[in-house]
């Protein structure tokens, strides 16, 4: 394991992480609500080693613990994603209403899979199990906005542009 | 039929961020009320409107909060379950966006009902849009004195704190919720202790979904006894459903129960180009299932309606499918969704869901035997009878209730995919 004295954090990163965890008043339980928001803070949305590592020192968790978490709910990413981490719902009522088409339009006109990047970082391409928007599908959520009626390849187009 | 305003009453009558304008259309009236009231009355007010735990357990919420009472021990807990990761289920989202302040003035009177100290609101992380209104709506119920210490010059102290999940199904488990509230992975643990008991750290904790509480301050106030006017003798009030899948216009709607589910679906702009319903799925993904006959149609939404044909109201969602997609291709994605939200700890569910989705691939392909069909059946009520948690006992559900509506289409080798 890689000690965080090796991986400093910068001194900008550190205050932002710093009043995230005053935001949650330094409580340990709140641990789930900090790295969503700590990870929000990354341009590639996720929680690089150091940073929770930091975090474990600033709430006296141990570190496994933390990982523990990052690894265990699927909104929570330990690993680099996109700018536009894109998660296209694959429940029953996003299914029967061609989410799998619009899966498919997403990668064939992004060119990867899910779980790849595209070349210049823009866009990520992951599977998730409901959001909740199950009256708006099919929908994709793309860092917290759900965009949805996605059921042509000119809206997915517009979308994708319109995300720079 | 049309939707009915119980529940949803101060849907639009008041602006969701400010807390004068929820006591305009007579906020926090309701607990100004209770506390007046012993909290064993305000139980039984619940019970005598027969009021089912909306979450899909359908447990007897006024025995719930009486027992929930009766516990002995410091600091006691409410939770409000806001996680609602069942699919096709949404209608605490409408509650949480539209009437935030209900919900927190429900939470006091439940803190005022069991004796509690601290109140935490668990909700999905895919709901992060409505963190803010509701951190203001407890920022400015603290103002207001209705949550702090000595509340309403009655000697009762109680908070209320905001908790994210992160897109974990199995949290919406009591002893999940709880683990990930106490900022650990969210893994269900064994019962006993029942969290009435020893839940939230290890504190006597009371569990209600986001519906159930919310129904409190409106009865509390129904001095007409309205509410009553609604449903039928066995199913008493309102409903919050969410309709979704292939119709028109889903959505969310409070009915009265006994509505039809014809009447449902039509609500809901009727069914996508006016094709043939395949099934439908009541409860979200750990729903039973049944097909689109008029028998099934006629039947109205009540508990004992939907029990009578195998179905149950669960979380509220109602999932049309129509004949584009086959009964086997539902089951497919249905099981998809469990083996991806199984936290794997217990042997029959990891095991189970593998299992279940691969038979079910050898009967899309019609390369299963008899005895994997037979084999099938049995793992699934192995799941259901011996999972560690809910998910693993549910998971199954649409299968077994499939197998009995649809025998067509569990033939060995060479199905057509009907």
């Amino acid at each position: 394991m890689i000690s965080p004295t090796e991986h400093p954090l910068s001194p900008e990163m550190k205050a932002k992480i710093d009043l995230v965890l005053e935001s949650h008043d330094f409580d340990p339980t709140q641990i789930v609500g900090i790295l969503l928001e700590v990870q929000d803070l990354e341009p590639l949305h996720y929680v690089p080693e150091p940073s929770a590592y930091y975090i474990a020192q600033k709430l006296d968790m141990r570190v496994t613990n933390v990982f523990d978490i990052l690894c265990f709910y699927d909104q929570l990413s330990d690993k680099p994603r996109a700018r536009y981490p894109i998660q296209v719902c694959s429940s029953i009522a996003c299914r029967v209403n061609d989410s799998e088409a619009l899966a498919d339009t997403l990668k064939r006109l992004l060119g990867i899979d899910y779980g790849e990047t595209t070349y210049d970082g823009r866009f990520t391409l992951e599977r998730i199990t409901c959001f909740g928007a199950c009256d708006r599908a099919p929908a994709v959520r793309i860092n917290g906005h759900v965009y949805d009626h996605l059921d042509s390849e000119e809206k997915i187009m517009a979308l994708l542009r319109s995300l720079r | 039929m049309e939707s009915v305003k119980f529940l949803t009453q101060n849907f639009g009558r008041y602006d969701t961020s400010s807390i004068g304008s929820y006591m305009n259309v007579g906020g926090f009236s309701a607990l100004r009320k209770a506390v007046t009231m012993d909290g064993e009355d305000i139980a039984s007010l619940i019970a005598e409107n027969n009021v089912k735990g909306r979450g899909g357990a359908e447990y007897d919420m006024g025995r719930k909060w009486s027992q929930a009472r009766k516990v002995h021990g410091e600091n006691k807990v409410i939770i409000c379950n806001a996680d609602e990761g069942e699919t096709t289920t949404f209608k605490d989202r409408e509650l949480i966006k539209n009437d935030p302040f209900n919900l927190i003035e429900a939470m006091i009177i439940a803190g005022y009902v069991m004796g509690a100290t601290d109140g935490y609101i668990y909700m999905r992380a895919e709901y992060a849009c409505y963190r803010p209104l509701l951190l203001n709506a407890i920022r400015q119920a603290k103002s207001y004195g209705f949550l702090g210490t000595n509340i309403l010059g009655r000697g009762f102290d109680f908070n209320v704190h905001l908790y994210s999940g992160a897109g974990a199904y199995v949290c919406g488990e009591g002893t999940a919720l709880i683990r990930s509230i106490e900022g650990k992975a969210g893994r269900p643990r064994m019962k006993p202790p029942f969290i009435k008991v020893s839940g939230l750290f290890a504190r006597p904790t009371c569990l209600n979904n986001v519906e159930s509480l919310s129904l409190v301050p409106h009865l509390l106030l129904d001095e007409e006894k309205i509410y009553q006017r609604y449903g039928t003798e066995n199913s008493v009030g309102t409903k919050m459903i969410s309709v979704a899948g292939n119709v028109e216009k889903p959505g969310v709607f409070e009915i009265p129960f006994g509505t039809k589910i014809r009447d449902i679906i039509a609500m809901a702009g009727g069914v996508q180009g006016g094709r043939r319903i395949q099934l439908i799925q009541t409860g979200g993904a750990s729903g039973k299932v049944q097909a689109g006959t008029d028998e099934v149609l006629d039947t109205p939404y009540t508990y004992e309606d939907l029990q009578s044909i195998n179905l149950t109201v669960g979380s509220g969602g109602v999932l049309v499918v129509d004949e584009r997609t086959s009964v086997i291709d539902f089951l497919r994605m249905n099981q998809e969704f469990f083996s991806e939200e199984c936290c794997g700890q217990c042997t029959p569910c990891r095991e189970g869901n593998v299992h279940i989705a691969m038979f079910l691939e050898k009967l899309k392909n019609g390369t299963i035997t008899e005895e994997e069909l037979a084999l099938m059946g049995s793992i699934a009520e192995v799941m259901s009878r011996s999972s560690l948690c809910g998910l693993g006992e549910t998971a199954q559900n649409s299968l077994l209730a499939a197998s009995r509506v649809f025998p067509e289409v569990f033939v060995a080798g060479g199905a057509d995919h009907a």
